[in-house]
């Protein structure tokens, strides 16, 4: 049976094997994660400091796309995940939380967002006592009624 | 008998003594290196959970300044970059003390704890510096919805990382005591999956939070 098993294992994935499965990793492995740490770091924070890219909306795409390259590098470098550790059940949790960390963030922004839209006065999130909010201009009081129906 | 193809399990692994079907895994066949590591990989997952709640409060709240100052008023990108690059020289010496501890160097990775331990004390001094710059400017978490919100994920992370700091320091004086067992390695392991872990969480904080923040 563990003949069985352990050559599905093997044949499951086809990326390299690390040192020791589970294990603490190897100088060179530490020094490659962190190097490439360094760098993934730098550029997000050189892009946003000198204002690179000019858009806005296009740095914040680039520096998130950052962010997830480094998560990885972390992952794969530092804490050591591999689809074998632990018989494939590490792996298995973490993909389980990330389903529900996208489930969560996804979520709240996107039923906050319609929420926002729907029962606020246009004017970007910016809370206005009440009193002031009395004498708006006609223009910009309120969405159209039927825009953000559902 | 026809799953012998297809799963890495079979019915024969269920199959106790005088062919009673066994539930539990008892031989720990499927778990070479003991539970611990596992169980703490799921606490980690879990506390991940925690942190996927805050950003998204954070995501969902992070704009509403109630007419207070905004990320672009507070935050100082180049304060937040040192301590970025604390928390990564930290986690890469956390990374030479294991591997001393794998070389059964006991000194040597003392000295390297210690110097993560140093490189995280100065991340949370250099974090307290700003939540204090922060609130003798007035910005304090009761001023706006964004600053509450940011005050608790910085502050839950910072939390951890304290916490992660009073670990290391007990489990040097327990190394320094007991020697470097089997049950400190496993101790020691798994601190620095906490460790690691935590240095994961603060990409996503320097990213979502400060970065995105300025924009």
């Amino acid at each position: 049976m563990s003949v069985a098993s352990e050559d599905l294992h093997t044949r499951g994935s086809g990326r390299e094997v690390h040192e020791e499965p589970g294990g603490h990793g190897s100088f060179r492995g530490y020094m490659t994660g962190f190097l490439l740490s360094v760098v993934l770091t730098a550029i997000p924070f050189w892009l946003v400091m000198s204002d690179v890219l000019g858009s806005p909306r296009l740095t914040g795409i680039v520096v998130m796309g950052f962010a997830v390259v480094q998560i990885v590098v972390h992952m794969v470098y530092f804490l050591h995940m591999n689809t074998k550790s632990e018989g494939g059940w590490t792996i298995l949790a973490l993909i389980f939380t990330l389903t529900l960390v996208l489930i969560t963030l996804v979520g709240s922004v996107w039923v906050m967002y319609h929420l926002d839209t729907n029962m606020m006065p246009a004017d970007h999130g910016m809370h206005m006592p009440a009193a002031e909010s009395v004498p708006v201009e006609p223009g910009t009081a309120a969405p159209p009624p039927h825009q953000h129906q559902h | 008998m026809a799953a012998h193809s297809t799963a890495a399990l079979t019915a024969d692994d269920f199959k106790g003594p005088g062919d009673t079907p066994v539930f539990v895994d008892t031989h720990g066949k499927h778990h070479p290196e003991g539970g611990t590591m596992l169980g703490f990989w799921l606490y980690l997952m879990s506390d991940c959970l925690i942190f996927a709640a805050l950003f998204a409060v954070y995501a969902v709240l992070g704009r509403n300044y109630a007419a207070g100052p905004s990320p672009k008023d507070l935050f100082d990108l180049k304060l937040v970059a040192l301590n970025t690059s604390m928390l990564l020289f930290s986690s890469i010496t956390y990374g030479f003390a294991m591997l001393e501890m794998e070389k059964e160097k006991r000194g040597r990775m003392q000295l390297w704890l210690a110097v993560t331990g140093l490189f995280g004390l100065c991340f949370i001094g250099l974090e307290l510096y700003e939540f204090q710059h922060l609130i003798h400017e007035g910005a304090t978490p009761q001023r706006s919805a964004f600053l509450s919100a940011f005050f608790t994920l910085v502050g839950t992370h910072g939390l951890h990382v304290s916490l992660g700091i009073v670990w290391l320091v007990i489990l040097m004086v327990q190394v320094q005591m007991r020697g470097l067992g089997d049950e400190n390695k496993r101790r020691l392991m798994c601190l620095s999956m906490f460790w690691h872990f935590l240095d994961v969480v603060w990409i996503g904080v320097f990213t979502f939070v400060y970065l995105m923040g300025v924009l």
